[in-house]
């Protein structure tokens, strides 16, 4: 699928705002006033910015509200409700530990559960699509979880959430990629199914429908970052994960000696790890192989 | 609404029969001409002209090769497959669609999308197996098959050109509308005797085009390379009737038998 700036901030964004809103009603119930206003904003930043990403994508982003009217049915339109509620429900709960200093801690774990069940909603517009075979797997929205929570915990200062999160988050990422491989294979999906033509395995394809490109195969036959897989795994590997839990050990050590090494710490940490996970988020679009590529002579 | 209607009255589609069509791609033209001038916006092109024209189409026909199922023949057979909108009962990109836009009619089971109501995030092309789905690049709205709606029930055309412009157009014959939930329909007809392929049925997504499968080919398929080998071996046998004759009387005029130089 082709990886669309717009989609990989979209989802990498929000997701971190989201996991940082989580730990901010959850885990942090005493940060009040001046340094309340700061994580909030950067959650409210993040997240927005990232819903505010996924506009870019649209061909007529100003009708994008009528993309709230679909709940019943659509994974997509979930998300947008479950995103602005998330919004609101956070919105009381920033403004009394900012202003009145006190927090409303019964609000703050509703809102919470909201922004993890927003994610949830993210990782499911893909899981749903078993045109693609590798996203339509229960892994995709445990990495997605798993994704949020550790950069939730790296940028709220939760030192010990993080470690264990990043640890999680790369098993879980691990076995997603290890699996994920063979998903295309498993799906039963081939030439011979697609065609219904000939001999199981002997069908191929003699002329394309068109000489140049169309949306089909821009859109859905994106070829270009399959061949960085390895360089990108082992980006994701050292920056995501490897690092983050190297500055996270770093700075549990710290704390207490310097004033300025824990935050820095954290700092570098977090900046790592987004750098990873953004390597991430390209291979998720660009591995993902759609079906209607069968239809365009792919080997399953 | 983006949720499917429980069953429809009518079940309105094509049956396309793989075994006549000549992959002349007559059908996307006429589809393109009439779904540009008419239905909701036009098919746009860019750089038409130029070195990399890309533009979007409703229809498109593949051409491939394969071994036939039922014989052991070393032959490759060439059949054209043209792929459009399916119109399936339990459409994917229906369900997908966040705004209502895209939908499935309940009176005639036609899928199709309000532009007006399309925001063009085009999850409902991710969502359709068959490639049926276009994102327009200049007006950003999804664009698919509408089964030429606006000419079926068009009561300003003269009656021979209510039925869709690819099925209109077909040179070959290869195209066919009507009702599949109507038994005494034609293409429910030709569906019993021919039988029809799914396409991808692990997507449980029924459709309701009907591909009519290739006939067996008894001349060009079926030959083993030693009965192929036999047939283009040069001509050896002895002429018969008026030949014989003329041979013989050619050998006579020589001064020798016929049976002497055979």
């Amino acid at each position: 699928m082709h990886p669309a700036p717009s989609l990989i901030l979209f989802t990498s964004l929000s997701g971190l705002g989201f996991g940082l809103l989580t730990f901010l009603g959850l885990a942090t119930p005493g940060l009040v006033g001046w340094h309340a206003f700061l994580a909030f904003a950067l959650a409210f930043g993040l997240a927005c910015g990232g819903l505010l990403s996924s506009l870019l994508h649209l061909g007529n982003p100003q009708r994008a509200w009528r993309a709230l009217s679909q709940w019943r049915s659509s994974w997509l339109s979930r998300e947008g409700v479950l995103a602005i509620a998330t919004l609101m429900a956070f919105a009381p709960v920033a403004m009394a530990r900012i202003w009145w200093l006190t927090d409303l801690p019964l609000l703050a774990v509703v809102a919470s559960l909201l922004a993890l069940t927003t994610v949830f909603a993210t990782a499911m517009i893909y899981a749903q699509l078993r045109t693609v075979p590798r996203w339509h797997h229960p892994l995709v929205p445990a990495v997605f979880l798993a994704s949020t929570l550790t950069g939730g915990a790296l940028l709220s200062g939760q030192t010990a959430a993080a470690a264990l999160f990043l640890v999680v988050l790369g098993g879980l990422q691990a076995a997603y990629w290890h699996l994920g491989d063979g998903l295309f294979a498993a799906s039963g999906s081939d030439m011979t199914s697609a065609t219904g033509l000939g001999r199981a395995g002997s069908v191929r394809l003699l002329e394309r429908p068109h000489t140049g490109a169309s949306y089909l195969t821009k859109e859905m036959m994106f070829q270009v970052g399959r061949r960085r897989v390895v360089a990108l795994r082992r980006l994701f590997w050292v920056l995501g994960i490897a690092l983050p839990l190297l500055f996270v050990v770093l700075a549990i050590l710290t704390q207490g000696l310097g004033a300025s090494l824990t935050p820095l710490s954290l700092l570098a940490a977090s900046a790592s790890h987004i750098v990873g996970l953004i390597a991430a988020r390209w291979l998720f679009y660009a591995q993902a192989e759609h079906v209607v590529a069968l239809y365009y002579g792919a080997q399953a | 609404m983006t949720s499917l209607p429980a069953s429809t009255q009518r079940a309105l589609g094509l049956a396309i029969d793989l075994d006549t069509c000549v992959g002349c791609h007559a059908c996307i033209i006429a589809c393109k001409e009439w779904n540009t001038a008419n239905y909701g916006a036009p098919l746009s092109d860019r750089d038409a002209y130029g070195s990399d024209p890309v533009g979007t189409f409703l229809n498109r026909v593949h051409t491939y090769e394969y071994q036939p199922a039922d014989s052991d023949s070393l032959d490759f057979q060439v059949t054209h497959f043209p792929k459009s909108c399916l119109h399936c009962e339990d459409a994917p990109c229906v369900t997908v669609c966040p705004t209502g836009a895209s939908y499935k009619r309940s009176e005639d089971g036609i899928v199709l999308v309000n532009e007006e109501a399309c925001i063009g995030c085009g999850l409902c092309a991710w969502a359709c197996p068959y490639g049926a789905r276009e994102l327009d690049a200049t007006a950003g709205v999804m664009k698919k098959c509408t089964l030429c709606v606006d000419r079926i029930y068009n009561e300003n055309l003269p009656e021979v050109d209510r039925e869709p412009a690819c099925v209109r157009t077909c040179p070959a014959g290869a195209r066919h509308f009507g009702d599949f939930a109507d038994p005494g329909s034609q293409v429910s007809q030709l569906v019993r005797e021919r039988g029809s392929i799914t396409l991808m049925p692990e997507m449980e997504t029924k459709p309701v085009n009907a591909y009519l499968p290739p006939r067996p080919k008894q001349q060009a398929c079926g030959h083993t390379a030693s009965a192929v080998q036999a047939k283009s071996a040069p001509e050896t046998a002895s002429p018969t009737g008026f030949l014989a004759w003329l041979d013989g009387a050619l050998s006579r005029l020589e001064g020798s038998s016929s049976d002497k130089t055979a």
